[in-house]
């Protein structure tokens, strides 16, 4: 019984090494491939300059920062009230067998491959967008030519995609909070409304927060579904119908036939990626924590 | 002497358990009544019928009439916010919001469309030198109302119900999470403010309602037992199962 006890002991441990390592080696051999040309080129020119045109030896990765940044802000605009919204409406005012069906459902979007939602972008929003958002800006100025492929069909792919993070987090701290502050707001005279938005939002903010910075994150690091619709044009855009390039996306596309600088200078790319995404991740943790600490 | 309440054959169910039976009780105005019995009497459910709070509940059904100065608060069009504003409650756990100690007195004026910071400032005030606290947390009313002690936060919230001017004000076992010294200054504090606002106060602890109440009402199994003065109760009860209980003999 204990050898059997031990055994299985070392082949926990043996995976949580494995894992570590993995990381760490993941690391390491991005840093290994990236850090020197972003040495030798400059830090501040690789993040500032604003031509990136790897064939002409132009690496200036400001367009592309433009391009995620657009899009992940966009999807937040969309994303996050929609989802707070949700969450409210199903920690605290469908009935509880509904909300089990509603949020089951929600986080089913989670398990979709972020090929299909691109491809739905492709099939569905990007048509609309040139049939029915383009007209609009047409009649302001009618010179304006664009395909569909853009940084707002981005945003709303991705904010389709953050839901299931955002509601899902958000629902559960929403529902952690203590029946007794509800009551207590109640029992004053508030409505239901005022209880919602000035007790119980309030209580739940940093669970609320972390989803939001998690749903950042995974909007970020999201290449398929956006390599798909937002053109993959490396310029910084100047309205939401303008195409765009990601910094995942255009690691993804160029990979393939990059020359040797030229796959180094992506490698450097994905150490922005990997810093930005690190930061965000241990910000989300820290304020998790903090609600422990509270409760 | 004037009534607050009247409550005439007050049935209330969950599902298909009723929980009270024809319940009839008057309580009156600038008194304190105390509600006593075992665990599971109904008494707290029927505290909680004055301020509609069961309402919260699902498949509750409530028959009867509950008048509050006159009118049934049951009736169709009854304005259950204005009753909340006017009933207020205090709960068993001190349930301070996760705000600070003035945001916690000023959430309710608020609520009901209080802006003047001035006005604002003064119902802080006179709230916590209603709850003699004023002294104790004047220095400090920025701060998070969670650091407080369990006694202070209980006083906090016993405030917090006055800052909307209440008439009347329900205790559901308002002292059962304190320590002693922390229960006998709320037990205090029932005194003065029994002056201002009718009390009714839900209590495991026997000496309390005979310490405090002026009132007292026996439940038992959902069904009111006995409602008389305080000293009758306690001295001379009419009905046996009363004077068992307070003797402890049960519950």
């Amino acid at each position: 019984m204990k050898t059997y006890e031990k055994a299985i002991e070392k082949v926990i441990l043996l995976s949580a090494i494995m894992a570590t390592i993995s990381v760490g080696l993941i690391t390491f051999f991005i840093f290994r491939s990236g850090l020197p040309v972003l040495l030798e080129y400059g830090i501040i020119d690789f993040i500032f300059g604003t031509t990136w045109s790897p064939t002409n030896g132009d690496y200036g990765i400001l367009p592309l920062i433009a391009g995620t940044l657009s899009i992940t802000i966009g999807s937040l605009i969309i994303g996050v009230p929609t989802g707070i919204a949700c969450a409210v409406f199903l920690a605290e005012i469908l009935q509880k067998k509904w909300a089990k069906a509603f949020k089951f459902s929600i986080e089913l979007l989670a398990g979709i491959p972020s090929v299909v939602y691109g491809f739905f972008g492709l099939v569905v929003l990007i048509p609309a967008i040139r049939e029915y958002i383009l007209p609009i800006y047409q009649f302001f100025d009618p010179e304006v030519s664009q395909t569909g492929f853009s940084v707002l069909a981005g945003a709303v792919i991705l904010a389709i995609m953050i839901l299931p993070t955002i509601v899902s987090m958000s629902e559960n701290s929403i529902a952690a909070v203590p029946v007794e502050f509800k009551e207590a707001s109640l029992a004053l005279g508030a409505n239901k409304m005022e209880t919602i938005v000035r007790v119980l939002i309030p209580a739940a903010k940093s669970g609320i927060l972390s989803s939001i910075i998690l749903g950042m994150g995974r909007a970020i690091g999201e290449t398929m579904a956006v390599l798909l619709i937002t053109g993959n044009m490396a310029k910084i855009p100047g309205t939401i119908l303008d195409p765009v390039a990601t910094l995942t996306g255009t690691i993804a596309m160029e990979m393939g036939y990059a020359s040797p600088t030229h796959q180094q200078v992506l490698f450097a790319v994905g150490i922005v990626l990997f810093v930005v995404i690190m930061i965000l991740n241990i910000i989300a943790q820290l304020s998790v924590r903090k609600i422990g600490g509270n409760a | 002497m004037e009534t607050k309440f009247e409550i005439e054959k007050l049935n209330l169910y969950y599902g298909s358990f009723q929980a009270l039976q024809d319940i009839d009780m008057n309580i009156y105005s600038n008194r304190i009544t105390a509600l006593i019995g075992p665990s599971g009497c109904g008494k707290s459910t029927f505290l909680r019928t004055l301020n509609r709070m069961n309402d919260l509940i699902r498949g509750v059904t409530i028959e009867g009439t509950v008048k509050f100065d006159g009118e049934d608060i049951y009736g169709n069009f009854y304005d259950i916010i204005k009753l909340r504003k006017k009933v207020g409650m205090v709960f068993q756990k001190p349930n301070p919001f996760p705000k600070t100690i003035y945001e916690n007195i000023v959430y309710g004026p608020k609520i009901h469309g209080e802006k003047n910071k001035t006005v604002l400032d003064n119902i802080v005030e006179r709230t916590l030198k209603e709850v003699a606290m004023w002294e104790e947390v004047k220095d400090r009313l920025q701060k998070p109302a969670l650091g407080l002690s369990g006694g202070q936060q209980q006083r906090l919230c016993i405030a917090r119900c006055l800052a909307v001017e209440p008439e009347v004000i329900l205790m559901d076992e308002p002292t059962s999470a304190l320590d002693p010294v922390a229960t006998s200054k709320i037990e205090g504090l029932l005194e003065e403010l029994a002056e201002k606002y009718t009390i009714v106060i839900v209590t495991h602890n026997m000496q309390q309602a005979g310490r405090v109440s002026d009132y007292t009402s026996f439940f038992l199994n959902g069904k009111v037992i006995e409602t008389d003065k305080t000293e009758v109760i306690f001295s001379n009860p009419a009905n046996k199962k009363t004077e068992e209980y307070i003797t402890g003999r049960f519950g």
